[in-house]
């Protein structure tokens, strides 16, 4: 049920993000979801994408440094509290969120977030547990 | 069992060097008086004959010899024999102003080799080996003159120059080179270039390497024996006294032995010129006392070095030059505190977990020195989160406080943007315009 996240290095140069993107809309990789956290001298660039393992082997080749990472994707209803819910489940399995970043599914009715947290394994269990729709890594690659 | 190419000289006791060192300095001294404009003009106006010179205390009258001396000449103003005795010219590589032409009769380039075959024997090579030379051949002294030394060895010599990595490395594993010499930052290059190819340190068969022509530290020697597996031996050379086989690194791996039975050296202070004692650290002033188309008096060679006398472990008798520290001129000062870059590569390995690419950018902004220190992001370092990163930044700025007193700004940079070199490393980039 994990997702898995390419994370990249960009350094704070005009242009660099461009060229990443650009390299991967070459490949014909499509990007689902991204978030960008920055700093002042460099960033880092989280996607998820419909084809990981090409996009994995299209970055390296292309020099940049990468990492991989599993995460959780949940579909929240679109409606007041729906994100809250969800997260005082979290905190009462104790389950850390570092970050979380959203985006809309094609439908319409429901958000989708993605949530990096400190043990993947029991936030999905605790999720399913409360009957929270967890994304498969198919239904973040097609759509929601 | 410590091997030797030249046990005789190698081994010589102090007195019976000091002789011949005593006897090859007057011969030196009269024939270049006789046959060099500068080196006459500048003893004339010391006061100092050839006579005066009669063992090595004397030395310390001749007066210096400088590189600015070498470009005032260019290009055969400081040869000591006719041009027809010359068989080779070299030159230096010459970033700064205008090449320094340095020449070779047989018998130098035969010295020249001897000095060599004593580096290669001391790293235990002999004619059951293969020599993998990826210095540069061409004016360079690097290439050539290793290859003449490993041809006297009788070593199998792979010329294969620098340039092409990835082939190289293919070479290193389908030949079974057991020795390379190249420069320690394309070692390293080469380590990531196997590692790229998937290729490991037991695929290939090297046992030593002789790494030279630029600064580097323990770090990172350590670095390339763990990661080609071989033994990392320094070797010292300037083209303006030979080219590499100056000194020369045997197996304790604490100093070169400097080929005092060509070569005498002596530690000064830079400023002053004075003569400094045994152990002190200072410039390292070379007088060439076998050669014949080239032969430098007291030359300045910038390096700042100390020297240790003494029997060495290896039963060696030669005088011992640490490694040097850097350049007396690729030293920064930056804020009022001296900075070689050495000292940042030290800093960088002893953090262990990043690869030893780095550039040091200084610039001078309303009248204050800036210093930033880039450091290629490897993808042991890199995570996902944003202070982990930043972490690691701050260790290195610590790091830095900590070795030289001052605050350096640290950029984390992508893999890939300081530029490789297969020569010398560029790790200094000063934008000061103070002159």
């Amino acid at each position: 049920m994990l997702i898995r996240q390419i994370s990249i290095f960009i350094e704070n140069r005009p242009g660099r993000l461009a060229a990443v993107t650009q390299l991967l809309g070459d490949a014909g990789i499509d990007i689902r979801s991204l978030c960008l956290a920055d700093t002042r001298d460099f960033g880092i660039l989280r996607l998820i994408v419909n084809q990981p393992d090409r996009a994995i082997g299209v970055l390296k080749d292309a020099d940049c440094t990468i990492t991989v990472t599993n995460v959780v994707g949940v579909k929240i209803p679109d409606r007041p509290n729906g994100l809250a819910e969800i997260l005082q489940i979290l905190n009462r399995a104790d389950v850390n969120v570092e970050y979380m970043y959203a985006f809309v599914g094609q439908t319409g009715d429901c958000a989708n977030v993605i949530f990096r947290v400190d043990n993947e394994e029991k936030c999905v269990q605790v999720l399913q547990e409360n009957d929270v729709a967890v994304l498969t890594n198919q239904e973040v690659s097609g759509d929601c | 069992m410590e091997r030797y190419w030249n046990e005789e000289m190698e081994r010589m006791d102090r007195k019976s060097l000091e002789t011949l060192q005593s006897y090859r300095l007057m011969r030196t001294v009269r024939r270049v008086y006789e046959n060099v404009p500068l080196y006459r003009e500048r003893m004339d106006a010391a006061g100092v004959k050839p006579e005066d010179i009669r063992s090595v205390a004397d030395l310390h009258k001749l007066p210096f010899t400088y590189k600015q001396d070498l470009r005032d000449t260019y290009p055969y103003g400081m040869f000591a024999v006719p041009m027809n005795e010359v068989v080779r010219l070299h030159a230096s590589s010459g970033t700064t102003g205008k090449k320094i032409v340095v020449g070779y009769t047989a018998n130098d380039l035969d010295m020249w080799a001897e000095c060599c075959a004593r580096a290669l024997t001391a790293a235990g090579a002999d004619s059951n080996d293969f020599m993998h030379v990826s210095y540069g051949y061409g004016l360079f002294t690097g290439g050539l003159g290793l290859h003449g030394g490993a041809e006297k060895v009788g070593m199998t010599v792979i010329p294969v120059s620098t340039g092409n990595t990835k082939q190289q490395v293919t070479i290193l594993k389908d030949f079974g080179s057991t020795y390379i010499c190249c420069t320690p930052s394309y070692a390293l290059n080469l380590a990531e270039t196997m590692k790229e190819m998937g290729i490991t340190k037991d695929e290939i068969q090297l046992r030593a390497g002789l790494f030279g022509a630029e600064p580097w530290t323990e770090e990172m020697r350590q670095d390339i024996e763990d990661k080609l597996g071989l033994k990392a031996l320094d070797i010292y050379g300037l083209t303006e006294i030979l080219g590499p086989g100056v000194a020369y690194e045997c197996s304790a791996q604490t100093g070169m032995h400097i080929n005092e039975d060509h070569f005498i050296a002596e530690i000064i202070d830079p400023d002053t010129g004075e003569v400094l004692p045994d152990g002190a650290q200072g410039e390292l002033v070379f007088t060439c006392i076998s050669k014949e188309a080239f032969p430098m008096l007291r030359y300045r060679t910038r390096d700042i070095v100390q020297l240790e006398r003494g029997v060495c472990s290896c039963g060696r008798t030669f005088v011992k030059m640490k490694k040097p520290m850097g350049r007396s001129d690729d030293m920064l000062i930056i804020r009022g505190v001296n900075v070689f870059p050495s000292q940042i590569e030290s800093v960088l390995l002893s953090l262990g977990n990043t690869a030893p690419y780095y550039q040091i950018i200084v610039d001078r902004v309303n009248n204050t020195d800036t210093f930033e220190i880039q450091v290629e992001i490897s993808p042991e370092m890199f995570t996902d989160t944003v202070k982990n990163l930043e972490e690691q930044a701050k260790q290195i700025r610590e790091a830095v406080h900590t070795t030289l007193g001052i605050q350096a700004k640290i950029t984390l940079v992508e893999p890939k943007t300081i530029p490789r070199t297969e020569g010398k490393a560029v790790h200094v980039v000063d934008h000061r315009k103070l002159h």
